[in-house]
């Protein structure tokens, strides 16, 4: 038998009852179409976190004070509590070959005034090669430059919440004076806005000199973080390790005890990434629970069919056809199904998840490779599904199935 | 060309054999007109399924063109069916949503015979049993028994086979469109030579062939030529 004429076949066969054939498809595009759309939400969800997160600068060491346990989390670690990173620290990193800026950061939370208007935020002590390694772009004005950090200068760069909260929409902020923690500062800039990265939301900040920060603002030589910006990625490995042997020494710790940790946005990436990708398999395994659903409703008609049939398969038996010959009329039936379901049902969850991104505001995004895997899928239970109704048409004994009322 | 030797039949169930058939042997030469008969529950229809190679018997040998088919498996039974027989069927057995030229077909279909070549043998197999061309492109269920049996014929015809099993072709029909198809048959046979196998209960349908076998209990009682052969003149039936 030629595949044209086992499309001929199925064809008439499913025309022949447009309703039922209908109906059982509807099983299968309810299952594919959520599938596609949950996928989507959870590929969408895991694409924007990624972009943040490499948002904040590309091949980017982090150092931190104090011990990150393994399990516990280093997204929201205590950022600033240990006082054992100096600034000393940072200058001795450059000389690690691989390392493209150092930038020692000191932080703390303020209140932040300008003419009634006041808002709490994070204020950042900071040095130049901030604005290249946390990849920094400016909107307005200029950055704090190393006049600024040798003068001690009251100067400030607003990220774009905080020039927002503090000047509303349309006021150019730059030359403004506003006060933090009641000294006056300077608006020298506003930076770009980046989008939220997860936890911290790098546009609700206000940059300062790092010398104005330790000496005027919060007092203490000491840093909360310092990053390290690496040239290459691949080069990343070895920097770290090079800069935990450098700063163990330096504190005079033990290299597998350090009282530091370094992460790398890897590992920041990996966590998250993790987190939704557990969060993408959930909802794929819903949605993927009403394929099976379908599955079900494919092979139950299947069933029907072939009983319906039993004289029909008698019939071509007698005249000539093989069990292989009857086998494949039917599987290919199911298969017929499926595919239609599947093809059908990528397009309802496309449509679905462009009206989740428009309506609800979630990211999504539809892979091809989805796309794929719904049709593969979506073939596999035409042939799971249909397999047992076409075995079961084609051991069918010609003289009974003749004899079939 | 149609040798049983000795062909016996035992169904079983559970403990209980039934014997269908009981060491039948005959030999139907090529362009015969034979009529098995005999009442329900005789064996002929267990005899119809072993020639029509639908089923293998429980011991004996059948040969079908010198070659015994008698101990092959399914597929290989199927292949023998494809090229050696065309069956009738008392209830027609048509495929009701295709046309009349698709049901005859279908045959060569599963022969694996191309497109262009199965429409052609549709065509002059449809030619064969009288089958009038107006009708070929009409869906099956919107014809009468008599129409339906006559697709049912130039399918058992299209493959060119080597015999044409027809059981109890005029069963499900009243006499005058029974008559066309027996007509039919007679016709096949005395223009085309084909050999023809009727399995049928009624003396009268019987009376059409040459030869007849009578069957009873498994078992040949009789078999010899038909003594008042009724052969349907064409052309008086065309006046009618």
């Amino acid at each position: 038998m030629k595949v044209q004429d086992i499309l001929q076949e199925t064809y008439t066969a499913l025309s022949a009852n447009k309703a039922r054939s209908g109906l059982t498809i509807l099983g299968i595009v309810i299952g594919i179409g959520s599938v596609i759309a949950m996928v989507s939400i959870g590929q969408g969800a895991s694409g924007t976190i990624t972009a943040s997160i490499e948002g904040l600068g590309s091949n980017l060491l982090t150092v931190m004070p104090g011990t990150i346990q393994p399990g516990s989390g280093i997204v929201s670690s205590g950022r600033g509590t240990g006082q054992t990173l100096v600034t000393s620290d940072a200058e001795a990193l450059r000389q690690i070959s691989g390392v493209a800026y150092i930038s020692p950061e000191r932080q703390s939370r303020f209140q932040v005034v300008y003419s009634g208007n006041n808002t709490n935020t994070t204020v950042i002590g900071i040095l130049p090669d901030y604005e290249q390694a946390r990849n920094i772009g400016l909107a307005d004005g200029s950055f704090i430059t190393d006049a600024n950090i040798r003068s001690v200068a009251r100067v400030a760069v607003l990220g774009p919440t905080v020039a927002q909260d503090l000047f509303g929409e349309g006021n150019d902020p730059v030359g403004k004076t506003i006060r933090i923690n009641r000294l006056n500062f300077k608006v020298i800039g506003v930076t770009q806005t980046k989008g939220s990265a997860g936890f911290f939301n790098p546009d609700d900040t206000l940059f300062v000199p790092l010398t104005t920060m330790q000496k005027i603002l919060a007092g203490g030589e000491h840093l909360s973080t310092i990053a390290i910006s690496v040239y290459e990625k691949n080069l990343m490995p070895i920097v770290q390790e090079e800069a935990t042997f450098l700063l163990a020494q330096l504190h005079r710790v033990d290299p597998m005890n350090p009282d530091f940790s370094i992460i790398s946005q890897a590992d920041i990436l990996g966590t998250l990434t993790q987190v939704t990708d557990t969060f993408t398999i959930f909802l794929a395994a819903v949605a993927g629970i009403s394929l099976i659903v379908g599955g079900i409703g494919i092979m139950n008609m299947m069933l029907t069919t072939v009983t319906e049939r039993t004289r029909e398969i008698g019939l071509r038996k007698s005249i000539g056809a093989k069990k292989k010959d009857i086998s494949m009329q039917f599987l290919a039936e199911a298969v017929m199904l499926t595919f239609l379901g599947g093809g059908i049902g990528v397009a309802l969850g496309w449509i679905l998840s462009i009206l989740v991104s428009s309506f609800a505001g979630i990211a999504t995004s539809v892979s091809f490779s989805t796309i794929l895997l719904a049709f593969g899928v979506s073939a596999a239970i035409g042939i799971i599904f249909g397999y047992y109704p076409a075995r079961r048409a084609a051991s069918l004994n010609p003289i009974e199935a003749l004899r079939y009322e | 060309m149609i040798e049983c030797k000795r062909i016996s039949k035992t169904y079983k169930s559970g403990e209980i054999e039934t014997e269908a058939l009981k060491d039948v042997s005959f030999i139907i030469n090529k362009g015969e007109f034979v009529a098995i008969m005999g009442p329900s529950g005789s064996g002929k229809s267990t005899l119809m399924h072993i020639i029509g190679c639908l089923d293998t018997p429980t011991s004996g040998e059948y040969l079908l063109d010198d070659k015994d088919v008698s101990k092959l498996t399914d597929d290989e039974l199927a292949d023998i069916r494809v090229q050696k027989i065309g069956f009738v069927f008392q209830a027609y057995n048509l495929l009701p949503r295709a046309t009349v030229l698709r049901n005859v077909m279908l045959p060569l279909v599963y022969a694996g015979v191309s497109k262009e070549e199965r429409e052609n043998r549709a065509k002059e197999a449809l030619q064969g049993s009288a089958f009038p061309e107006n009708f070929w492109n009409h869906y099956s269920n919107q014809l009468s028994g008599g129409m339906m049996q006559r697709v049912a014929i130039a399918r058992a015809l299209v493959n060119n086979p080597t015999l044409i099993l027809a059981d109890e072709p005029t069963g499900n029909l009243d006499t005058k469109t029974g008559e066309m198809v027996l007509e039919t048959f007679q016709r096949l046979h005395q223009e085309q030579g084909r050999t023809i196998v009727l399995i049928t209960h009624e003396p009268y349908v019987a009376e059409h062939a040459e030869r007849v076998i009578r069957i009873r209990d498994g078992d040949i009682v009789e078999d010899g030529k038909v003594k008042n052969r009724r052969v349907i003149n064409n052309h008086n039936h065309n006046a009618k």
